[in-house]
């Protein structure tokens, strides 16, 4: 039994999410698991965060964290906790409120070869300090013929929470991933969130880096690898979660879950879904996409933002110009519904896709079933 | 717009180390030279304080210029001279400035010249009649410090010391510019003399200067170099003292004592918005406490005393004493920009500054006072003309950038352009600056 269970997990790859029903099924034989192999460990993404930031703060000391509540208050969602104590006022820097100013301050910082990571409280607020985002960080690489390059990170919370209505809630990946001279990660597991933000940190160009506010509190299994001080993820390539034949569903942050999720309800119904969780919006996996596609023929992309120009529309241009031959049924896009969020329980769930959503698409890419589009 | 004879009591609630003189401190009978005053003990004190730089403090900083200066400003005070004083710059130093000063007017001109006959193009910003202020400031810094500006920044530039052929060359738009020929106009950057640009938003440079500040203290306090003592100074306008930035950069500066200098390049005009109609109180050198730091307002057409004020406001930022804001008054003769048919200001208006101009000013003054001869500013002013002719020629012959300079510099780690269908990153095809529709 336990040597069943062992492959199972093999073939996954250590690093697949352990979620939902199959949690359930897995858990007591897991705890067992444990004692024999230290290589699994559980790991919040808040925590993965903040030892991402630990490590590389006392690796190199032109780190400094610069944000909104970051030091006395141990974060606004708890990512910078501890680090005040350990670093200092002056490298865990509490600023007024002003996202444009210490933005800016941020930038002038890294444009003399410090590291700064910014952060927003949420990236709603990120609107107020556009200017230097893009304006100074992003362009002035090019704009100074390769003279002046800007380390920065602008990282914190992306896209919708809970109830909290359309000013804290938008996803800003489209946005950002417009801008040439930017980076944009968008990690989803906690060994996302780990490697992806080193690689942030030690990067030499302006990096956004997206989280969401509802990751934070949950785990996932990290190796040993994983757990080194050292580790890194390669910006610009996206990761196969779950491998399949019959679809491609790509997805990024909170919805990476949601399509795992609805890949198990489609096996059941007997579509052997391929999950790709896309890591980085800018630049974008594209070489994955494409030949996840030329092997599936089909895909659904998934996100949270506002459908209009947003990631999925790329994707899905992307795949239209490299590989149209392959495509055996229409793209199907699902995104967050064309309005701002609204604040109602109820209404909020109608306003970002759901699991069934995925699943009815994924089953009409695969014409499975005739009931058209229903989520607006 | 003179401000003389204001009663200023300020309550300054930071322990700041500086004496009070009980001097009214006057340098010309047209005195527009004020600081405001500091930590008096006695907070219901009226008198007009000045900022001074008393022997006391910190001496093991005094250059060999600035002590020469101390003593004899103190020396000025007690003579209660009635014109600027002749010991205020020394020879070399007035023909630095002058050099200075006359370079950037010669190369504003020259770039007119250039933008009517089709040479350079979008948008040009021209600096002529503000020389006083770059120069003023700009000549007292090291090569560490460093300058930031808004678009009208070639003369910050120069003035820095990036030469008149990479900036000509950059406004041409040719490889050889100090940018490559990809900033432009509103876009000077140099590494290596560290002008940090060159901003097209008005503002936006503000808060990168204030970042600069913030990287030299980190310096001298986390990173422990001991002596890093770079000061930054931040250039704007008018127009630019109403924005939001501006005000979230006074109190970070002043929060954290930053080595910062605002100055203040108080045109009256932004484009065709005159000062008073946009502002509502005009003092911008008031904002300047309200924020917890010294706001001082100066003819910005008299580069000596700009001068003088910037030696004080720098020294104090090298001290780590805090930032200041520093108003110069000041005119450009010409249009906004060389698009800008400048029709709303009052010719009048126009004619009493260009009366003042300020190279003509130091001219009389150098030549009065006996430290150049007619000889020396002659040579000087042919120099220039030669070097300003020969940057026109260079940028001429240079060539324009070549296609595979579209797709450099985005990043500094290329890898930024992502992973090719090939499953390889995307600059490793040795195709890849030619300018394909991929990327």
């Amino acid at each position: 039994m336990l040597r069943i269970i062992k492959q199972k997990i093999s073939s996954r790859g250590l690093s697949a999410p352990v979620i939902g029903g199959y949690t359930h099924r897995l858990s007591p034989v897991a705890s067992t698991i444990r004692h024999f192999s230290s290589a699994i460990k559980e790991m919040l993404v808040r925590d993965a965060l903040n030892s991402a930031l630990d490590e590389e703060m006392a690796a190199d000391s032109s780190v400094f964290i610069m944000g909104e509540e970051v030091g006395e208050y141990q974060g606004a969602y708890k990512i910078t906790k501890g680090l005040l104590d350990k670093y200092g006022p002056e490298r865990v820097v509490d600023t007024p409120i002003t996202e444009a100013g210490f933005t800016g301050i941020g930038v002038g910082a890294a444009y003399h070869g410090l590291k700064p990571v910014i952060e927003f409280m949420t990236f709603n607020f990120s609107m107020q300090a556009m200017d230097h985002i893009i304006n100074s960080a992003a362009k002035s690489n090019y704009m100074s013929a390769g003279q002046i390059n800007v380390p920065i990170v602008f990282r914190g919370p992306n896209g919708a929470a809970a109830g909290v209505s359309s000013q804290h809630s938008q996803c800003y990946g489209a946005w950002f991933g417009t801008v040439p001279g930017l980076k944009v990660l968008v990690p989803y597991s906690s060994e996302d969130a780990r490697g992806l933000l080193k690689a942030a940190i030690r990067d030499p160009d302006p990096v956004v880096f997206l989280e969401n506010e509802l990751l934070y509190g949950e785990s996932f299994p990290v190796s040993a690898e994983v757990l080194d001080s050292s580790f890194c993820l390669p910006i610009g390539k996206a990761k196969i979660e779950r491998k399949g034949k019959d679809i491609t569903i790509t997805a990024y942050s909170k919805m990476v879950g949601y399509a795992l999720k609805a890949a198990e309800i489609l096996e059941k119904d007997g579509i052997n879904a391929e999950v790709i969780n896309l890591r980085s919006i800018r630049p974008l996996d594209r070489a994955t996409i494409n030949a996840s596609v030329r092997k599936t023929n089909r895909l659904v992309t998934v996100e949270e933002g506002f459908p209009q120009h947003g990631v999925g529309a790329e994707i899905c241009a992307t795949v239209v110009e490299d590989s149209f031959e392959y495509l055996d049924a229409p793209v199907e896009r699902i995104a967050g519904a064309d309005v701002p969020t609204p604040y109602a329980a109820n209404l909020e769930r109608f306003a970002f896709p759901q699991i069934e959503d995925i699943v009815r698409a994924a089953k009409r890419a695969c014409y499975r079933s005739v009931s058209t589009a229903a989520t607006a | 717009m003179a401000f003389v004879g204001a009663k200023i009591k300020i309550i300054q609630p930071l322990n700041l180390n500086v004496h009070a003189s009980t001097h009214p401190h006057s340098f010309t009978s047209n005195n527009n030279c004020k600081f405001t005053s500091l930590s008096s003990p006695f907070l219901g004190s009226t008198r007009t304080h000045t900022l001074t730089l008393t022997r006391s403090i910190s001496p093991r900083r005094s250059a060999a210029s600035s002590s020469t200066v101390v003593a004899v400003s103190d020396v000025v005070k007690e003579k209660k001279a009635k014109s600027t004083s002749n010991l205020l710059l020394t020879k070399e130093e007035g023909l630095e400035v002058y050099e200075d000063m006359y370079l950037g007017r010669a190369f504003e001109d020259m770039c007119a010249q250039m933008y009517y006959r089709g040479k350079m193009f979008g948008f040009v910003h021209l600096y002529n009649g503000q020389e006083a202020v770059s120069s003023g400031f700009i000549k007292l810094l090291k090569k560490e410090d460093s300058v930031v500006s808004t678009y009208r920044d070639h003369v910050h530039a120069l003035s820095k010391g990036v030469p008149a052929r990479a900036v000509m060359s950059e406004l041409f738009g040719k490889k050889t510019g100090c940018c490559r020929g990809q900033g432009g106009s509103m876009h000077m950057f140099s590494a290596e003399h560290n002008v940090l640009g060159g901003f097209a938003f008005i503002g936006e440079g503000i808060p990168v200067a204030t970042g600069a500040a913030f990287t030299s203290k980190y310096k001298r306090e986390v990173l422990k170099e001991a002596d890093c003592d770079h000061v930054t100074l931040a250039f704007f306008g008018d127009g630019t003292a109403n924005n939001g930035q501006f005000f979230e950069c006074l109190n970070m500066a002043a929060l954290w004592k930053l080595p910062i200098i605002f100055v203040v390049e108080n045109n009256l005009w932004a484009i065709g918005m005159s000062h008073l109609r946009a502002t509502s109180d005009p003092e911008i050198w008031k904002k300047g406490p309200a924020f917890g730091m010294p706001g001082v307002h100066v003819d910005g057409m008299d580069v000596l005393k700009v001068r003088e004020v910037a030696k004080e406001a720098i020294g104090r930022a090298r001290r780590g004493e805090g930032p200041t804001l520093v108003e110069c008054e000041t005119y450009r003769f010409r249009g906004h920009s060389l698009a800008d048919p400048d029709e709303l200001r009052d010719p009048a208006e126009k004619a009493h500054y260009a009366a003042r101009d300020p190279i003509t000013q130091l001219k009389k003054y150098l030549i009065e006072s006996k430290l150049v001869s007619e000889a020396d500013l002659k040579a000087i002013e042919k120099k220039i003309d030669e070097v300003v002719e020969d940057a026109v020629e260079f940028a001429d012959e240079s060539p324009a950038p070549s296609r595979s300079q579209l797709l450099e510099n985005v990043f500094a780690d290329p890898r930024g352009f992502g992973i090719g269908p090939d499953g390889k990153y995307r600059c490793e095809d040795p195709k890849f600056t030619e300018g394909t529709a991929q990327v």
